[in-house]
């Protein structure tokens, strides 16, 4: 069973049946289904996800991207500073980046003096961290590979040669 | 209403059998249709931003007869994935479309009365442009029981011994098939043999899911006979540009470049700066559709195995030819479409061999192929 191609249908479409990925895979049930398995307990997959568009939604939840300066000594390193900030319900996501600053922070909140708040009391006296600037998040377009519009039109005919 | 006096030569062609399915189908508006003969993708978005830049541009002109000198260069260097090597200068052609190059070899290297072999099931347009070009169709109906590939048994019954000319397609509308180097060595050596000009219209070429395409113009001997024909309409998913070439000798190709000139002039340049575009940059975008048609292809193919729909293994475009279950093709597609509003072309439309047959397209996205197999499988249960 090619697992890089499981992995794409999966990265695809999450939801698809077993029975489907094994006639796509062209293997039988239970060889992807332990395929699965070994991928789950392997920490190759993390999990399963809704797309959700948040301006479609009565949510009112906010986004913000914080940028984040740190300083590092010979005990800590950004393994330890990352461990730390993941533990927050608020990151929602987290990557350490090259270029003028270092992590960037996905922070997510009920408002934005939530935010405001989280970034101010619980990021920005971590003691290795020497700089935020946050971004409120004010539209998004595109997330996980799929844009947020409606898309393009089928015009095709039904029948044709 | 005055009764126009249309040529005898136009009026002897009947209208496309498809069309008769088409309008059926178009009475419906909850219509699943495997129908369709092209992509569900839109074009590679780089290759459609190159088609707007070349208008914003002011790009409104003709080009070359031949099409821009650098789309040859580029198309040159593109063939060379097949083992084919043709010279930008005079031996390729950019046409309207391949269908328009394949109209055009018709018309260029047939005299009135030679006759033109054509592998069947066939793409429908093969007999009208034979017919158009005032040749002889000679039909060569390749079988279920070979995975409709062509045989050298099967030309000979067919009398393909006696034509001046062969067109064969692979991978195949509306089959599915695909032919190795072996099965096309021994199809070589038979156009050899019988000093056959050989049309190979090769637009489905990347879409080879086993095995590497192979053309038959780069087999021994056959260069100096064949022309092959290609475009961007499946591969690249561009069919309402309209853009194909042919790739040929010198004499064949100037011969139609002559036709061409007086007729098309060129092809449009719009459409020929995306294609340009498409060769040089979105070759990852072909990868990722014809991983994904090969996937559908499974798919397909593996439900029908479960609903015991019999199918040869078809490795090639994205269509599948099943067995119509209870052998009239024409009845069930009515059938289905009515019962279940899941369209699927008759095989009898696509010429000798297809009767009994139905073409299935898996060019539609997995949801609609989800549903389709379902209400399939409701059928057969209720019929």
């Amino acid at each position: 069973m090619d697992r890089d191609e499981l992995l794409d249908l999966l990265s695809e479409d999450a939801r698809t049946p077993v029975a489907d990925l094994a006639r796509m895979l062209d293997a039988d049930e239970e060889t992807v289904r332990a395929e699965l398995d070994a991928l789950e307990a392997e920490g190759v997959v993390r999990g399963y996800r809704a797309v959700v568009d948040p301006g479609r939604t009565a949510d009112e939840r906010v986004e913000a991207v914080v940028e984040l300066d740190v300083t590092l000594d010979r005990e800590t390193s950004y393994e330890d500073i990352a461990r730390r900030l993941t533990k927050f319900d608020e990151v929602v996501g987290l990557r350490l980046v090259s270029g003028d600053y270092d992590f960037a922070v996905d922070v997510e909140a009920d408002s934005m003096r939530e935010v405001s708040r989280f970034v101010s009391d619980q990021i920005a006296p971590v003691p290795e961290v020497t700089k935020t600037v946050t971004h409120f998040v004010m539209q998004t377009y595109k997330e996980a590979g799929i844009a947020f519009e409606d898309g393009e039109d089928d015009d095709r005919l039904s029948v044709t040669p | 209403m005055s009764e126009f006096d249309v040529s005898e030569r136009v009026a002897s062609v009947p209208p496309s059998g498809i069309r008769k399915f088409f309008e059926l189908a178009e009475e419906r508006d909850d219509v699943v249709s495997l129908g369709v003969g092209e992509p569900d993708f839109t074009a590679p978005w780089r290759a459609r931003e190159a088609a707007i830049d070349s208008l914003e541009r002011g790009r409104t002109s003709y080009t070359a007869n031949r099409g821009t000198r650098e789309l040859r260069e580029e198309i040159a260097r593109y063939v060379e994935r097949f083992d084919l090597d043709y010279d930008p200068d005079d031996e390729i052609l950019v046409t309207a479309g391949a269908s328009e190059a394949i109209d055009l070899a018709f018309r260029a290297l047939c005299d009135p009365g030679d006759g033109v072999a054509i592998v069947q099931p066939s793409y429908v347009s093969y007999v009208p442009g034979v017919q158009f070009a005032g040749a002889e169709p000679i039909p060569v109906p390749t079988r279920a029981e070979d995975g409709f590939a062509l045989t050298p048994e099967v030309l000979e019954r067919s009398g393909a011994a006696d034509a001046e000319m062969l067109v064969l397609c692979y991978p195949n509308n509306p089959t599915g098939a695909t032919m190795d180097r072996e099965g096309l060595e021994a199809v070589a050596a038979f156009a050899r043999e019988h000093d056959l000009t050989v049309l190979s219209d090769e637009i489905y070429a990347e879409l080879t899911y086993e095995g590497e395409h192979v053309s038959i113009a780069s087999l021994p001997g056959m260069r100096e006979r064949t022309v092959v024909f290609n475009g961007f309409s499946k591969a690249y998913a561009m069919t309402g540009l309209r853009l194909g070439y042919a790739c040929g000798p010198a004499d064949a190709i100037g011969a139609m470049n002559r036709v061409h000139q007086y007729t098309m002039l060129s092809a449009p340049t719009t459409a020929q700066h995306a294609a340009l575009t498409a060769l040089r940059e979105c070759d990852e975008e072909v990868t990722s559709m014809c991983a994904q048609y090969d996937r559908r292809r499974r798919f397909v193919l593996a439900r029908f195995r479960e609903m015991g729909v019999e199918c040869p293994e078809a490795t090639g475009a994205f269509y599948l030819f099943p067995e119509a279950p209870g052998g009239d093709a024409e009845a069930f597609a009515e059938g289905l479409l009515e019962a279940e509003g899941v369209a699927m072309v008759p095989g009898d439309a696509f010429g000798a061999g297809g009767a009994g047959h139905l073409r299935v397209s898996y060019a539609t996205g997995m949801d609609d192929l989800r549903t389709a197999m379902d209400r399939l499988e409701r059928f057969l249960d209720n019929h």
